[in-house]
């Protein structure tokens, strides 16, 4: 019979191995994502296809647009509500313009849209190039000696990192218009003094903060989304894994790098 | 199942000089070495495939039929062995490079691969586009062409979705020849096919041959097809072609493992006695 001090060391031992294969397995995740950035950037110095391109730019940009605007107009509305509601006794309703521009420009539209369009998006670029995997189309562009990183991740990754800004400056105006109509309808400040505050409050380094965040936050999402694709296995099951995998990776990325950029927009802005 | 049953278009005196072939290998493998994770595919896998000649090669599920395709058009590295393409070493080529070397090949998948998102027109025309300075006339030309040569007419316009399986491989077959390839490799021409259609694609595997004058390598477990289009066989078995001969040499076949492989498609026991 074995005894409990005899299996001890095994387990440990076990343990152990697992951690360490999770590590070396993480690893080589981010040695593969890293050679699949450079293989982007270098097939960037190459001529685009312009109707790829487009293609992505409109299934990126246009067809998340609705997302954008809803949900930026809740948020904007829900935080001057909160804002109202949190600072009352300190006669909060004169500062809702100047918290709820600041909060939307600098973190919620750029975090919220990059964690919503990119949800959609990169799952979409999983499920679709993760089926093409599945189904040889892959192996058969390569067959036909067409480089998929050219056909497939530069476009989605190019028309990510263009679409991104431009979705979250309408991200940061629906947000500071739903700040408005809650402003104006619940806590009867006047719209002329709520946009005054908006105003003298953004600056243009706030806005860079914001808006430069979301060139790394697009590309890296399109990046995983590809990258997971590139690499299912399995067929309709490794698709739903690889799809899972993106969303949540992206997800946890985004906040990891949203602080890391944080700290460096402040130092260099 | 009849010795008459297994002849095809060519005839059935399958003698191994039946067609001229050139001598000179096109393809060359060398004691290639395989494994995906633990288990081992290719095991000090040889063979030479030369040029205008098809060879089939022959061997059950999971021995690396497909894999040896895949290293031929550099889809796969081989962990060890030379794989050489018209007397240029390819084993260690940088995957930009290896496009130059995919351009002698056509490939029809098991799956025949099309690109969902595009129409039949634009799966042809794919290779043209991406390789060719062709102009939009000379594309369409070129494709129509080719589609009549794989007995698809008036089809441009359909989706891959639209298709039956038959045409899909058809598809396939003419996307993979519409640049003139040096050498054509059919991954399971017929498998999931019914008999009718199977027929129609070995047929056209052999019209194609006549028409084209190129190599091919066909990959089956289907011993109908195998000998209705080959003209050598290549039997692979736990990772090493054990026995490489051609068609009429297999029928007599000592080796026993093809031996059992054919008796179990009833190819040998329908021989004619002699």
């Amino acid at each position: 019979m074995t005894t409990v001090s005899e299996q001890a060391p095994a387990d440990d031992a076990d343990i152990l191995d697992r951690i360490r294969s999770r590590i070396g397995d993480a690893l080589n995740h981010v040695g593969e994502l890293t050679d699949l950035a450079l293989q982007t950037m270098q097939q960037l110095k190459r001529p685009i296809e312009r109707d790829l391109l487009v293609a992505q730019l409109e299934q990126i940009g246009w067809r998340s647009l609705s997302i954008v605007i809803i949900t930026s107009a809740f948020i904007g509305m829900v935080l001057a509500l909160q804002t109202a509601y949190a600072l009352e006794d300190f006669g909060g309703k004169l500062f809702i313009g100047t918290i709820v521009s600041l909060s939307l420009v600098r973190e919620l539209a750029p975090v919220l849209m990059s964690l919503m369009v990119g949800g959609r998006v990169g799952a979409g670029m999983t499920a679709e190039i993760g089926t093409m995997k599945v189904t040889e189309q892959i192996d058969a562009l390569r067959a036909l000696a067409t480089n998929p990183v050219r056909k497939l991740v530069v476009p989605r990754v190019l028309a990510t990192t263009i679409m991104f800004p431009l979705l979250t400056v309408v991200s940061m105006a629906l947000g500071i218009l739903g700040g408005l109509v809650i402003a104006v309808i619940n806590l009867h400040v006047t719209a002329n003094f709520y946009m005054r505050s908006v105003i003298t409050t953004v600056k243009y380094n706030d806005l860079s903060s914001g808006i430069g965040k979301t060139f790394f936050f697009g590309f890296t999402i399109a990046l995983i989304g590809c990258y997971n694709g590139l690499r299912t296995s399995g067929g309709a099951d490794g698709v739903g894994r690889s799809t899972t995998r993106t969303v949540v990776t992206g997800a946890i990325t985004v906040l990891i790098m949203d602080f890391f950029l944080t700290k460096l927009f402040l130092l260099i802005l | 199942m009849t010795e008459a049953a297994i002849t095809d278009r060519r005839g059935t005196d399958r003698g191994p000089d039946r067609r001229r072939h050139s001598r000179e290998p096109f393809v060359e493998f060398t004691d290639v070495y395989k494994a995906y994770g633990p288990k081992q595919v290719l095991r000090g896998a040889s063979l030479q495939v030369f040029r205008g000649e098809v060879v089939v090669i022959l061997g059950g599920s999971g021995t690396g039929k497909s894999v040896t395709l895949r290293h031929m058009l550099g889809l796969e590295a081989p962990d060890a062995g030379r794989v050489i393409v018209e007397e240029e070493d390819v084993t260690d080529l940088p995957e930009e490079e290896l496009y130059r070397v995919r351009k002698k090949f056509g490939m029809l998948f098991q799956s025949a691969a099309l690109f969902d998102s595009m129409t039949v027109f634009e799966n042809v025309a794919f290779p043209v586009r991406e390789h060719t300075e062709m102009t939009e006339g000379e594309i369409t030309r070129a494709v129509h062409e080719k589609l009549d040569l794989v007995n698809l007419p008036n089809t441009g316009h359909l989706m891959p979705v639209d298709l039956s399986g038959g045409m899909r491989k058809r598809v396939g077959l003419a996307r993979a020849i519409i640049l003139d390839p040096k050498v054509i490799l059919y991954d399971e021409p017929t498998t999931g096919l019914d008999p009718i259609t199977a027929q129609t694609i070995n047929e056209l595997i052999v019209d194609l041959q006549a028409k084209l004058n190129v190599t091919s390598v066909v990959v089956t477990h289907d011993i109908h097809s195998a000998f209705s289009v080959g003209d050598r066989i290549a039997f692979l078995n736990e990772g090493v072609f054990e026995w490489v001969g051609s068609i009429n040499e297999a029928r007599d076949a000592s080796h026993p493992k093809l031996r059992e492989f054919l008796k179990a498609s009833a190819v040998v026991a329908a021989q004619p006695t002699k």
